[in-house]
């Protein structure tokens, strides 16, 4: 095998490397620290071996969180990764449509993501919302204030709502650099919309629905700021994940050891993951 | 000791050290390896995956670390047992995966 000699490009990734090592491994190596210790600040630290492992190990509000995550995040990609196709085998290629839809799609992507909590938290409202007001005067006992299913329903009504749009732009960029003559090949066959969609778009789409699930589990896996604003992880624990509970371990509590112990289990959870995503998406491609 | 407070914050600790600079050494290790015996290019392996050495390494730290998580969930310290099973996966994954 032909082996390149000359590495001199290496050192262009050098700034890359300095940048990841101030912005990740130097927290992640604080991280593994704090993990194995415990403070009351002023930087004075005791060492706790792994005594912070096996409790959130055997944590039952760990569990809960985690199976709640989970759930979420299966939930949010068995929506959003087929709808997010669907809208953008939708959308128009030409004319003038082709920019509006553009353009719609990418507001959701646009708004901060505490003001989409904010919009619906408001939107919400069983007593003045449009949506919770509307549900209750359709006969619908809605109230995400008080009941753990609607607030479920309003969090992963959210969620589609804020990043469907992804996977639509990401399909749709995927679908318009399919070339034409896959699609001539096809009409000369007499392949069925069915058959189209099976045997080039879909093949053709493998890479960047890649991305999109990758992009889309990490992200929900982490999700964070639209949930607390919402329901601020209630109402009791019905949608506190782990991300919340974690920051509530952190911050509220300030048990840095625990909380520490609980982001890299949480870490191992999401590099394992995204791994096997990676890894069963992209194996036949590598044959 | 200045340079001491200015990491201070970070709580440095021999054990978490000593981690770090096996990593550190597994990537050198692997480095060198390369360098003197090329041979870093996929291989197909009993898991039906195309993996180079890099993801071998990768797969071995990744599968011992829950081997570790696993075994202080169910069975607690001290973690003898779970380095010895790491080791032996660690083989694995570089002899077979």
């Amino acid at each position: 095998m032909y082996k390149q000699l000359n590495q001199k490009a290496w050192f262009l990734v050098a700034p890359v490397v300095a940048l990841v090592a101030f912005n990740a491994i130097i927290p992640l190596m604080t991280v593994v620290n704090f993990s194995v210790q415990e403070t009351f600040g002023d930087n004075v630290f005791f060492w706790a071996g792994v005594d912070w492992f096996e409790q959130v190990l055997h944590s039952s509000r760990f569990h809960d969180a985690l199976l709640r995550q989970i759930l979420f995040t299966a939930i949010i990609l068995l929506i959003e990764v087929p709808l997010g196709l669907i809208v953008a085998l939708a959308m128009p290629r030409k004319g003038p449509w082709v920019s509006v839809c553009l353009v719609t799609m990418a507001l959701p992507l646009l708004i901060p993501w505490n003001v989409v909590g904010a919009m619906w938290n408001i939107f919400a409202l069983p007593e003045i919302g449009l949506m919770g007001k509307g549900l209750r005067s359709l006969g619908f006992d809605f109230n995400y204030t008080r009941q753990p299913l609607t607030a479920w329903f309003t969090v992963v009504l959210m969620d589609v709502w804020h990043w469907t749009s992804l996977v639509v732009l990401l399909c749709y960029a995927g679908l318009v650099s399919i070339p034409n003559d896959y699609y001539q090949a096809a009409k000369i066959d007499g392949a069925s919309a069915w058959s189209v969609f099976r045997y080039i778009q879909l093949p053709k789409l493998k890479r960047v629905l890649t991305i999109a699930i990758l992009l889309r589990f990490m992200d929900s896996f982490m999700i964070y700021t639209e949930v607390v604003v919402l329901t601020g992880g209630g109402p009791g624990n019905s949608t506190t994940f782990l991300s919340i509970d974690l920051v509530k371990m952190a911050l509220g509590q300030f048990d840095l050891g625990p909380a520490a112990a609980m982001s890299l289990i949480y870490f191992l959870i999401i590099l394992l993951l995204s791994w096997l995503f990676y890894t069963v998406m992209t194996r036949n491609e590598a044959r | 000791m200045e340079g001491t407070s200015i990491i201070a914050w970070m709580a440095w600790t021999w054990p978490t050290a000593a981690f770090f600079a096996f990593i550190a050494l597994c990537l050198i290790a692997m480095s060198v390896w390369e360098v003197y015996s090329p041979g870093g290019a996929p291989r197909h392996g009993i898991l039906g995956l195309d993996t180079t050495r890099g993801d071998r390494l990768f797969i071995s730290l990744l599968g011992s670390a829950f081997i570790f998580l696993a075994w202080l969930g169910l069975f607690g310290t001290p973690l003898w047992a779970p380095l010895g099973i790491s080791l032996v996966y660690a083989f694995v994954v570089f002899r077979w995966v």
